[in-house]
This record gives C-alpha cells, sequence and structure tokens, in this order.
C-alpha cells in the first residue's frame, strides 16, 4: 500500500465506463510543493481521474488516499480539503460573480464579500462582481471560477484544463497563481494536454489509451 | 472559521430563494397551473353546487400534487447541468445537507404558495369556509411529502434526457395515499365530521418520508452524481 501522510496517494486505479476500460491501473503521487501535470491524448482519462480524485467518481478498483486516510472514509472532510475545476465554470448564470462565489466558498468557510471582491480583483474580473454571470463572456467566467478556487484556500487544487478560453494575460496569470501555490506548500493536479510553462516543481503524468 | 451545518442550510436556502425570485415566471407557473385546472372544474361541470361540492377535495388534492410536481423536475437539473451541483456537493458539507436544504426551498416556494392560494381556490369550489383550516394543514403536509418523494425522483431522473415523464411516473404512484388521506380529510371537514384519522395518518407519512427521503434522495443523487 503506497500513501503519503501529508499528500494525495493514488494506488493502482481502474475504472469502467461501460464497457469502456478508461483508468487502467493508474498510480500517482502528490506531494506538497509539487505540481503534477496529468497530460494525454484526449479520451484517456484524464478528467476521469480528476473526478475520481474529488471523490465523486468511485474507482471499481483501487484506493485513493489522503493523509494516509482512505477518502472513501472521510469524504466530507477530505473534500473540504480540496478545490476542484471542472470543464465548465459551474456558475450559476441568473446570481452575480460575487453571489456565486458566496454561495460556494461560504459553504467552506465564513467568508466576508469584501475578500471575495479581492479574489475577483486578483483575477482581474472586479469589474464584473455585480453583473449576473449569464452575460460574462468565457473567458471572463474562467476567471470568476479561478477567483472561486482561490478564495477557497484549500491546500488540495484540481484543476482540469484551467487555460481554456483565457487570453495570453489570463495564462499567464494562472500560471502565476498555481506557481505561487506550489511555492506556498499547496499541493495541485492539474490537467491539460498542453506543455505548462510555470516555474516550480513539476511531475508529468503521461496517461496512454 | 469552518461554517456549521445550520449556516451551510441557510446559505443554500438563501440561494435557493435568490435563485427562484431571479425567475418569477417560474415561481408562478406552478401556482397558475393550480389555479386554473381548478377553475376549469366548475366550468365544465354541470352548475350543481351540491356535486361540486362533493368532488371539490379530491379536484383540489390531484390539482396540487401535478402542479407540486410541475416544478420538481428541476430541482436538481439546472445545478447538474451547469456543473454547480458538483460544486455543492464538494462543499465539504456532505450531499445529505444540501439535499434537504434545496428540498425544503423547493417546499417553500411550490407547497407553501399553494396553500396560502388554496383558499382562493376552495371559494370557487364551493368549499365552506369553515373547512378551510383542515384544508390548508393537510394541504401542508401533503406538499412537503411531496417534495420529499420527489426529491428521490428528481435524484434518480437527474442524469436522463427526458426525465420529467419518468419522474411523474415514480413519484404519482408514492403519492396515493395523501390523494386519499388528503382528500378525505378535507371531506371530512366539509362534511362536518371528526377529521383527525385522516389528519393523523398524513401526518405520519409526512413524518415518515421527511426522516427517511433525505438518505434515499442523497444515495439516488450520488450514483447520478458518478
Amino acid at each position: 500500500m503506497n500513501s503519503v501522510p501529508n499528500g494525495l496517494a493514488v494506488d493502482k486505479v481502474h475504472v469502467w465506463r461501460g464497457d469502456l476500460h478508461v483508468l487502467k491501473g493508474v498510480s500517482m503521487r502528490v506531494v506538497p510543493g509539487e505540481l503534477v501535470h496529468v497530460a494525454g491524448p484526449n479520451g484517456t482519462g484524464k478528467s476521469t481521474l480528476l473526478r475520481v480524485l474529488t471523490g465523486l467518481l468511485h474507482p471499481e478498483q483501487g484506493a485513493v488516499t489522503w493523509r494516509s486516510q482512505s477518502i472513501d472514509r472521510f469524504r466530507s472532510e477530505y473534500q473540504a480539503d480540496l478545490t476542484y475545476l471542472a470543464h465548465e465554470p459551474a456558475l450559476k448564470g441568473d446570481l452575480t460573480a460575487l453571489e456565486n462565489l458566496r454561495f460556494s466558498v461560504g459553504l467552506r468557510r465564513r467568508v466576508s464579500p469584501a475578500e471575495l471582491r479581492e479574489a475577483l480583483r486578483h483575477t482581474g474580473v472586479v469589474h464584473c462582481a455585480d453583473l449576473p454571470a449569464r452575460v460574462l463572456s468565457a473567458g471572463q467566467r474562467r476567471r470568476v471560477a479561478m477567483a472561486r478556487v482561490l478564495a477557497m484556500q484549500a491546500p488540495l487544487w484540481l484543476l482540469d484544463e484551467p487555460f481554456t478560453n483565457l487570453d495570453a494575460q489570463g495564462m499567464e496569470l494562472v500560471s502565476q497563481l498555481l506557481r505561487g501555490h506550489i511555492l506556498g506548500g499547496g499541493l495541485a493536479v492539474v490537467v491539460a494536454h498542453h506543455d505548462l510553462k510555470v516555474e516550480c516543481p513539476l511531475r508529468r503524468l503521461e496517461l496512454n489509451a | 472559521m469552518s461554517v456549521g451545518p445550520f449556516e451551510a442550510f441557510w446559505l443554500i436556502m438563501r440561494r435557493e430563494l435568490t435563485l427562484s425570485f431571479r425567475r418569477p415566471e417560474q415561481l408562478l407557473q406552478p401556482l397558475v397551473f393550480f389555479l386554473i385546472v381548478t377553475t376549469l372544474f366548475p366550468l365544465g361541470l354541470n352548475l350543481q353546487l351540491s356535486l361540486l361540492r362533493d368532488m371539490s377535495p379530491g379536484v383540489l388534492w390531484v390539482a396540487a400534487l401535478l402542479s407540486s410536481l410541475l416544478s420538481l423536475d428541476a430541482l436538481f437539473k439546472s445545478d447538474a447541468d451547469d456543473g454547480t451541483l458538483e460544486q455543492l456537493a464538494l462543499g465539504g458539507q456532505g450531499l445529505t445537507l444540501i439535499v434537504t436544504a434545496k428540498t425544503c426551498a423547493h417546499w417553500v416556494v411550490s407547497g407553501a404558495a399553494l396553500v396560502l392560494v388554496a383558499p382562493l381556490v376552495a371559494i370557487a369550489l364551493n368549499i365552506p369556509t369553515g373547512a378551510f383550516a383542515t384544508m390548508m394543514v393537510s394541504l401542508a403536509m401533503g406538499t412537503l411529502t411531496l417534495s420529499w418523494l420527489g426529491a428521490i425522483g428528481a435524484g434518480l431522473t437527474v442524469g436522463l434526457r427526458r426525465g420529467n415523464v419518468l419522474l411523474s411516473l415514480i413519484v404519482l404512484p408514492l403519492a396515493m395515499p395523501l390523494l386519499i388521506f388528503g382528500a378525505a380529510a378535507t371531506d371530512r371537514a366539509i362534511s362536518q365530521v371528526s377529521t383527525a384519522g385522516a389528519l393523523y395518518f398524513l401526518a405520519a407519512l409526512c413524518v415518515f418520508t421527511c426522516t427517511l427521503a433525505p438518505f434515499a434522495a442523497t444515495a439516488a443523487l450520488r450514483i447520478t452524481l458518478e
């Protein structure tokens, strides 16, 4: 049994989707201060692996342990330690950017509107704070979602293609945020089909069909 | 500073109510449906007040069940479609709390609102004012039970594309006892005989569903979230 006392360990995880064997015995370790980049062609289960790491999807075989404890047994506690950015930004179109943040981050910790505005300022969308999310552009939504990742203040970041829809400055910004998080002792797993340009210790996990 | 379960519950309630009031047309649809269906009956039947009075409890309850069902489809679906359900599930608060808060909010905007407009309908259906209290109490318990039964159905069908018909097929058979005892309570109140038996049965159903359905709905939703 391979486990990491202060990090995340994935041990020979298998996932089937119907008849499709998506993850074929994937093992990996995520330790503080190191970014794990999950790469590979389309359809090799990168996003599926990330969903397994969130605890939303149960692997048919294998185990995921967080700080040496199985995530199945302490699911809520484990999930309180992570923040997940899915493929879609997961914002409610009828709520403003600020309300979206308040209702998702607010479940995690007591947070003031000023603090959330600060997170939005950090990702460059503070001028959109009081606009309904449905009028924002795809890139702006992505930045709001990134502000949510920041405001959660979770040790473990799970990001699925965080660079999509972003302009050059936005991509630079996400790289900077990742770098800051990792150098501050955080953990991160990033799914991206291209090379990451983040100046921090980086480990690459290649998934193959 | 971590957030306690009560705080989280209120936060989700506030979220749901804010969302409902941002879309007033969706809020009003089930109520207008309820009003229209119930007023169609007096128009369609012969103008015999005694006949109307005999039929009114059944009409009222069938319309109430169907109109509550209208909004149940969206209980988890809109959140599942835009990915916010996953974010709520990952809030570290446990899925049961999320499901409970969302279902309670659903009852406030559908069931409780329906209870408040029921006297209007009752006047149209020639129900004597003496029966209003029993009617409203029984409707309140009935719609709450239905919201919970619907939460199980909505959890099971959230991943399906045309899930709303299946949802009705799952929920309506389970709602039959509600219809029987709810209509009986109202009927007996109109005839001015003791309503206690029917109301107790309804209360028992309500308590039974409210205690067990949260776990069933959570389990159903967890399967579809995978």
